[in-house]
């Protein structure tokens, strides 16, 4: 038993002393994924030049439907002012996973569909429940997250996305 | 102390330095119940009155490095959770190394092959489900457009005293999957893409049984493949299973299969999908004893829509039976465009949806009992018997009227076999249901809305009068204020009830506040017995009347 206090005792400390000179800072996790071609997409490496906004969805999930819908309708705007891309990570399991292709294209989106059928994005990105929206700057930090969807948390989005432009 | 501790001392302090210059991300959720006793809807109040789930993931990763744990504790754990969940600790952790190149694993890690036929090991912690493997993985990558898998471990079954319980039988298996346009250069300006892959899976637990000769190791393997061309997706799996004496099966010597195909044809404003599922014996699980959702090796989704609507969602949700089904599925969804007649100034969407599934023609005419086979029936598979477990036709039409209101119209007929798919203790046969909802949105000012949904279900009764649990009605009203607020009342009113005592209201009240990835929830009230589903898994959860507080956060 002493042993072990002694053991993280030490991890603590160390942590602590580290956190002193170096800030950790959260960036994207790697981790493979196909997009909905088949086509394999390195979360880490998405390799858009702007803005990258990150939203988990699912096509059971109405607040989801309702984020996106409405993003949609002011996603050309968004685009044009700020050049950010928005990327629909879908964490539907093979029972739905075909019904993505079928909702994004039959609503016609034009956000980039990411499918993440076992969790392995939703886990390393730390989702609990679906809608999670992150924000992610051109250097691939993750500067915002907000979880649940209401009318009106686009506009919050947005603020946030403008602020990255004005730095 | 000992004398090695101290020398470890400045390694872990080191170690620890590594630490914080990675990245750290990860989250945390805890979900606490005050129950009372509630004579009028079954439901009891546990001894200690108070219940308590919570957990938290860590993962670290530096460089090509990579750490992770999840710490569990069930204090003890929420209704309708398995209920040998108990105490706290360690219930996922492991070490790996990534590159490029190559992706090991060591410890506990989730994989699927495929489709899921032959390997998926997930987790979904909402229905406390979760066969992890506990072992060492492999992930190569050798040339572009080239996948290969490698997994041994064991399958986590059970939580107790704080410390995963394992299986019985260890799970192997291997996966390689090649996308010929990406491989092969030639084929890199083809308009036709093409993916294809294959799996061998198997698992060893040793023959226990003194009656019968047991296969102690058995084999799942098969193949898959996906197309596309231009506008159209097609993709298809088959997965045979050796001989596997099972408590599902009856301890039959038959071979299992599944197969699942899909094609999907879609453009910007339309989605068409057709589906076929073909399933017999192919419940394959790391411990032949075990059944409900226990230590599935693989994934056998039913093939329908998951329903978001309560009444629609829990009262008829159908499940895939292991044990043999044939299923087709057909999807659709068409958005009419801005300023056309039917599209309006915001356009229209409507989108219906078939899904039917039978038992397979199982022919056991040609079988003699009494030989030593234990063959049961022969079967081919998609040929399906005249038997119905579940159909369901639904349709929906969502159209914005103006900025402020826009609103969804839905209907439903669900009809489930519930001599099969047991759903309800107070229903015999096929129960055949008509649910209509409808949904409104009303913004009141940029940040304040308020929503309201109405759902009926009416239950056509059968031959005898019986109709399960007859008619239902909900009501929903739910004010958010963006971005950190919501109040939602919900009513469930079983008003058609042949058994006038059971025609009960269950008022539930519900608050919640959001900062970022921090939410906090309380809620109030009655909640009716039910399915608990998210994908094709189910968890029965009893009728409670208490207080429900959770929080989630993510890091």
């Amino acid at each position: 038993m002493k042993t072990k206090f002694t053991f993280l005792f030490c991890l603590f400390a160390g942590l602590l002393f580290a956190q002193e000179t170096e800030k950790t800072q959260k960036k994207l996790p790697s981790v493979e994924l196909k997009d909905l071609s088949g086509s394999v997409i390195n979360t880490a490496n998405m390799g858009f030049e702007g803005p990258v906004v990150i939203s988990f969805w699912a096509t059971w999930c109405s607040p989801c439907k309702k984020e996106l819908n409405t993003i949609h309708d002011l996603y050309p705007d968004w685009q044009d002012e700020t050049g950010v891309t928005l990327v629909a990570v879908s964490v539907d399991d093979e029972k739905t996973k075909r019904q993505v292709a079928v909702y994004s294209n039959g609503k016609a989106w034009d956000y980039e569909i990411l499918l993440d059928p076992n969790g392995d994005f939703k886990r390393a990105m730390g989702v609990n429940n679906v809608p999670h929206t992150f924000l992610i700057d051109t250097e691939g930090n993750i500067v915002y997250s907000h979880n649940n969807y209401a009318p009106g948390d686009e506009d919050e989005l947005y603020e946030e996305i403008l602020k990255l432009g004005s730095k | 102390m000992n004398l090695n501790f101290l020398l470890l001392a400045p390694f872990v302090m080191g170690a620890s330095f590594l630490f914080a210059q990675g990245s750290i991300s990860g989250n945390a959720e805890s979900t606490f119940q005050y129950l009372n006793e509630d004579t009028v809807i079954g439901a009891n109040q546990p001894p200690s009155k108070g219940l308590i789930n919570s957990y938290m993931n860590v993962f670290y990763t530096n460089g090509n490095f990579k750490a992770g744990m999840r710490l569990e504790s069930y204090l003890p754990r929420i209704q309708g959770y398995p209920n040998r969940f108990d105490g706290t600790g360690l219930g996922m952790r492991y070490v790996g190394y990534k590159n490029d190149f190559v992706d090991v694993t060591l410890g506990s890690f989730y994989e699927q092959f495929g489709s899921g036929l032959a390997l998926r090991a997930y987790e979904d912690r909402a229905l406390g489900y979760d066969n992890l493997l506990d072992g060492a993985r492999v992930i190569v990558k050798p040339k572009p457009g080239i996948v290969l898998k490698g997994v041994y471990g064991y399958q986590r079954l059970s939580f107790q005293s704080g410390r995963i319980v394992h299986a019985d039988g260890i799970v192997r298996g291997i996966d390689g999957e090649i996308h010929l346009n990406e491989a092969i250069k030639k084929m890199s300006d083809s308009e036709l893409d093409i993916v294809l892959g294959a799996s061998f899976v198997s698992k060893y637990q040793k023959d226990d049984n003194s009656t019968l000769i047991l296969p102690e190791n058995v084999g799942a393997y098969g193949g898959r493949f996906q197309l596309m061309y231009k506008n159209f997706f097609l993709d298809g799996e088959y997965i045979q299973k050796e001989q596997d004496p099972s408590n599902d099966n009856n301890y039959i010597y038959n071979y299992g299969h599944a197969s699942v195909f899909n094609l999907t044809y879609t453009k910007k404003g339309l989605g068409l999908l057709f589906s076929a599922k073909s399933v017999d014996n192919m419940s394959y699980r790391s411990d032949r004893t075990k059944d409900l959702q226990d230590v599935f090796i693989n994934y056998l989704p039913a093939l329908n829509k998951t329903h978001t609507y309560n009444l629609v969602a829990t009262l008829y949700p159908y499940a895939t039976q292991p044990v043999g089904e044939v299923a087709y599925q057909v999807d659709f969804l068409y958005t009419f465009k801005r300023k056309s007649k039917l599209g309006g100034k915001y356009g229209t969407t409507i989108g219906a949806n078939f899904s039917t599934t039978y038992q397979p023609k199982m022919d056991a005419s040609s079988i003699n009992p009494n030989d030593s086979t234990g063959v049961a029936y022969t079967s081919t598979p998609f040929v399906m018997s005249d038997s119905l477990y579940w159909q369901d036709i639904n349709f929906n039409i969502t159209k914005k009227i103006n900025k402020k209101f826009s609103g969804i119209l839905s209907y439903y007929n669900i009809k489930i076999n519930n001599d099969v798919a047991k759903i309800s203790n107070d229903a015999q046969g096929v129960i055949n249901a008509h649910i209509g909802v409808v949904e409104m949105l009303y913004k009141i000012a940029p940040k304040h809305s308020i929503r309201a949904e109405l759902q009926g279900l009416f239950v056509k009764p059968q031959a005898n009068g019986e109709n399960d649990k007859g008619d239902w009605f909900t009501a929903l009203v739910e004010y958010t204020i963006s971005p950190h607020y919501f109040f939602s009342f919900m009513n469930q009113y079983n008003y058609g009830n042949s058994d006038a005592s059971k025609r009960v209201n269950y008022p539930i009240v519900t608050c919640g506040y959001i900062k970022e990835s921090t939410r906090f929830t309380v809620s109030f009230g009655r909640q009716r017995a039910g399915l608990f589903c998210v994908g094709g898994v189910c968890r029965f959860v009893p009728a409670n009347n208490g207080l429900t507080l959770s929080f989630t956060q993510s890091f």
